[in-house]
Order: structure tokens, then sequence, then C-alpha cells
């Protein structure tokens, strides 16, 4: 069985989700005895493509077609499924970003393989089957789902699984399978990405705040304390609702959910399904003063005071200790 | 505009999520079941961009008869008919299956589903949608509008957004910001009960994947209090302790 991995490019460039399932892909690989192959789509730089060998990949193939530049689910799709075939894979890995979302049914639809998205550690493998454990019911539990058919695909959680370097380099490898004209009829006509925040699905610290923030004018104090932490903010649904802050950095069941290394919680009082889209977290920080507030029952370490008091108290200490 | 309206049958979200029979089975024991707050978008879309004679919603839904209430739901926020295929929705693929081959036998314009449901989250059903029917697709829309057969989608991308012009048709799977949930009035609710709702029979899917088993998330330890006038105290614990900063 080997093993084939996405590994896609913003800006012409590899983000740690890349890394992360370029590792994944190796570990599935060496517990089978097989090579990773990995496939990248668009403008990147040979030393960049040749980078992903130090973490595990053998073989990268590259296409690098002018109107593959930018991203199109079914024309990416089809030059998967290709590489997967040309390379004889069984197993295809792809990042659970919002791309690779629309991406991974498409793969597994065309090569008829079973599909388990949202995995959060590394399968357990017997014989040609393979077991996935997946986040479900928003984080609420996990479902071991079995892949019974021959071929599989796996879209991996971002934050999900460690970076492993092995120090090793690829060898790229030109790549130019023939796309259908009807994959590629969706025209992009614009980009928007702001390069100075951290994107809050794939952040390794989150700064969240809730109602307990009073209004959309209290922010500055979140932003200069995800700032001052290099993390994303976020906020509670009731927040999003107001329009206090973009639907985008909504957490919880309906909204996103998260998987940082640390997550705080300012003024949020941890309704149930808040709770649902932050617990993969593997820290949890919450500040109320509201002793009551059930997110303290969520947390691991809590602070009962006034956010308006702790938190430029907070930012000082960290600055203090960024200082040393 | 002819508009089909994938719609799922979803734990409330207040719901504890807890599991029988050796942890294969969900415990559907006081469970209120909704339509998927995704979903619920995605009716409210299609509603406003047939309104005023402009074309015709139809919702479709794969599910045991128990599903009816919630079908009826989605009659009663708008839409003007509804198809039940009559079968538990085992996986996504099976789902897309039989919604993919509806819609072959109906000429529709435009698809729309949630981006993900709120139980198994896979955000699958509008790819594989796309894909058996040859269509485009977008699985994250922020805003959908549709002029002269062409749908503006913006979806979302980590830290920002892509605007996509599509040739129509397409299957998109919208979040927040496409509409605002409606919510049936009585009329609606009236009229919901003489709305057609035709049941039809699944198709045969091959089985690729199927749950084994589910796990709830490990408890967390008590919570370790810090006074709030010695933050110091928890940026030394982050660094030293739990060593994430």
């Amino acid at each position: 069985m080997s093993v084939l991995v996405y590994a896609e490019s913003t800006d012409g460039k590899f983000k740690k989700s890349v890394f992360e399932v370029v590792s994944y892909a190796k570990a599935i690989a060496d517990a089978v005895g097989t090579s990773v192959t990995a496939i990248s789509i668009g403008n990147v730089a040979a030393a960049d493509l040749a980078s992903l060998g130090n973490y595990g990949a053998s073989t990268v193939l590259h296409v690098a077609s002018e109107q593959l530049k930018q991203f199109v689910n079914q024309a990416y799709a089809s030059v998967i499924a290709a590489a997967a075939q040309h390379s004889g894979a069984d197993l295809v890995v792809i990042s659970n970003s919002f791309s690779g979302k629309g991406l991974a049914p498409r793969v597994a639809a065309k090569l008829e393989a079973g599909l388990a998205d949202g995995a959060v550690e590394l399968p357990q493998i017997n014989g040609g089957a393979m077991t996935v454990k997946k986040t479900a019911f928003s984080g609420k539990a996990f479902a071991i789902t079995e892949l019974t058919s021959a071929k599989k695909v796996v879209a991996l959680n971002p934050n999900a699984f460690e970076v492993r370097e092995t120090g090793g380099s690829a060898q790229v490898e030109a790549f130019s399978p023939d796309i259908p004209a009807t994959d590629l009829t969706t025209v992009i006509q614009d980009i928007v990405r702001s390069t100075d925040q951290v994107s809050l699905p794939d952040a390794e610290i989150v700064v969240s705040a809730g109602r307990g923030l009073k209004g959309p004018e209290n922010w500055g104090m979140i932003e200069e304390l995800a700032a001052v932490l290099g993390a994303a903010t976020a906020c509670s649904k009731p927040v999003s609702d107001a329009g206090w802050r973009p639907h985008s950095e909504h957490v919880g069941q309906t909204g996103i959910a998260v998987s940082p290394n640390l997550y705080i919680a300012i003024g949020i009082s941890g309704a149930i399904q808040h709770l649902a889209g932050v617990s993969a977290s593997k820290t949890i920080v919450v500040i109320n003063k509201d002793p009551e507030a059930p997110f303290f029952k969520a947390a691991d370490y809590g602070i009962v005071g006034d956010a308006f008091e702790v938190v430029p108290k907070l930012i000082a200490a960290i600055k203090a200790y960024k200082g040393n | 505009m002819n508009i089909l309206v994938c719609i799922s049958n979803v734990p409330d979200t207040t719901s504890k999520i807890t599991f029988g029979d050796g942890n294969t089975t969900l415990n559907t024991a006081g469970i209120q079941y909704i339509v998927n707050p995704y979903d619920e978008i995605a009716l409210s879309k299609a509603i406003g961009l047939v309104e005023g004679g402009k074309g015709k919603v139809t919702v479709i839904n794969v599910g045991e008869a128990s599903t009816e209430a919630t079908i009826r739901k989605a009659l009663a926020t708008g839409a003007d008919e509804a198809v039940r295929v009559d079968a538990a929705p085992r996986d996504a693929w099976f789902v897309a299956h039989q919604i993919a081959s509806y819609a072959k036998d109906n000429a529709f314009d435009l698809i729309l589903t949630g981006r993900e449901s709120i139980d198994y989250n896979g955000s699958q059903v509008a790819a594989f949608v796309g894909e058996l029917l040859g269509i485009p697709s977008v699985t994250t829309a922020k805003k959908l509008e549709i002029e002269d057969n062409t749908a503006t989608v913006e979806r979302e991308i980590e830290g920002g957004k892509e605007v996509l012009a599509i040739p129509l048709p397409v299957i998109v799977g919208t979040a927040e910001g496409v509409a605002e949930p409606r919510i049936p009035n009585m009329r609606g609710i009236m009229s919901a009960r003489s709305k057609p709702l035709n049941v039809i029979e699944a198709i045969s899917v091959p089985v690729l994947s199927k749950i084994v088993s589910y796990e709830s998330p490990e408890p967390r330890g008590n919570v370790s209090l810090i006074d709030a006038g010695e933050v110091e105290k928890l940026v030394d614990i982050l660094h030293n302790k739990a060593r994430v900063i």
C-alpha cells in the first residue's frame, strides 16, 4: 500500500498543516512498510517542494500548469486521483482544511474509496481494513470509522498530529495529467486573505471572548492579547450574532471547531454548544467574573475576575515574560 | 428557478451526546430532533431566491418516517414540496447517492445543503453530489447570489475568503452569512399540512465505510484556580507546566 499526500499550498508556500499531513502519511507508510509520494499543484519553488522530504515524502509530484494555478476543487480532485493512479496509492491523505473538505469527497468518489474526515490520530491498520478515530457531534464525541474499501481517503484535522522532521530530501518530478475542460468552469474572481492575522482553524493559540466584554468597542485588549501571544482571535455565538465580530470568528457547535494548544476564553459563560467547539484544545484557560460560569468545569486553569482588570495585567505579564 | 434543498434531521444543539450498547449506538432518549442549523440557512436562502413567484423549492431528506416532523417544519418555513428517501442515512456517501439519483431526474438549477451536519460533521455531501452529478460544488459558502444563470459565491478559506463565479447548475454548502434563518409563521404551519411530501425508495449503494463505535472526549481534571492578582503565576504555568507558550 503506497501513500499519497496532498500538499496544499497557500500563496506558493506550505503551511504547518502540510507538514502535519506529510508526517502523518509517513507514520502510516512506515507502519505498512511503504513510501510517501506528495502531490503539489501550482507555483511552488523547487526548494520548497524538495523540503517535503524533511517530513517523510520520498517523491513530490508537481503540477505547474497555468490553468491550475488557483484552487478549483473539481480540477484539483482530478489531479489528485490521477496522481493516486500514477503512484499506485491505496491511501490518500488530505488536510481537513476548507479546501480539503471540498476536495476529499471528490477524490474519494473518483477512486471509489471510503472516506474518513476529521481524523484526530493515526489509524489502526488490520490487514486491508483501517479504523480511523474522527470527530463527531461537533466535538461532543468521536466516531471510530472503519474503511472497508480497497482504496481509502483520510482527511486529518489541523493540530491533531505533530510535525516530525526526518532530515530527508524529496525527489521532485513534473506531473501533467489531462484535466477535462468541464472541471474548469469555475472562475475565481477574487481572493482576500489577511496576512497580518493568524488563521483560526489552524492557530496554535486562540484568544476568544464573549458577551462579558459588553461591546465591540472593547475588543482592543483581546486583539492586543492575541498579538502578544501570536494567537488568532475568536468569539462566542451571541457575539457574532450581535454583529460585534464576524461569523468567521464564531467558535462552537454551529461555528468553527478549533483544536489549539491553548484556548483562552474571556467573558464566555460556556454553553454546551460553545464547549463542543473547543473540547479538542490541549489546554483551556477561562477568565470570568462569575465563579459559577459552567466554563470553569471544562477548563484546566481559571481566573475568577473582571476581564477589564485581568486582561490588561495578563498582557503586561506576557510582555514581561517575552521580554526575558 | 428550480431549487433543491437537502436537509438532515439532527439532535438539537443543547443535546448531551451519550452512547449505549457498548458505545455502538446513540442514546436517543430525551433528544429533540431539529432541522440541521446550516440546512435552515440553505432553506431560508432558497425561499428568498424564489420569492414573488420566481421558482420552486423542493426539500429532500434521507430518513425513516420519524424524520417527517422535521420535514414538515421545512415546509412550514416555506418550501413548496418535500421528498423523503425512505432509508436510514447510513453515511454521507449513501445520502449523496440518494440526492444525486433524485436530482438527475429533476432538472434543478441550484442544489443547496448546509456546510455540514452538526452530528457527523462530514462536510461531504455537497462535494459528493457535485462529483456524482458532474457539476461544480462549493463546500463552505458565506455569501451566495444568483444572476443570469451564474452563482456568485464567497467561499471561506483560512484567514479570508475567495469569490467565485460559477455557471449553474451548482451545489453549494451554506454557512452563516448566506441568509438569516426564517421562522415558520402560523400560516406556514397551517399550509405545511397540505403540501406534498412524497416518499420514494432508496437506491442501493456499495458500503465503503462504517462506524464501529463511539467515544466520548476524556473529561478534563478539576480546574486549577489562580488568583486574579497573580496573573504572572498563570504565565509561568502556561510556559513551564502546560508548555503551550
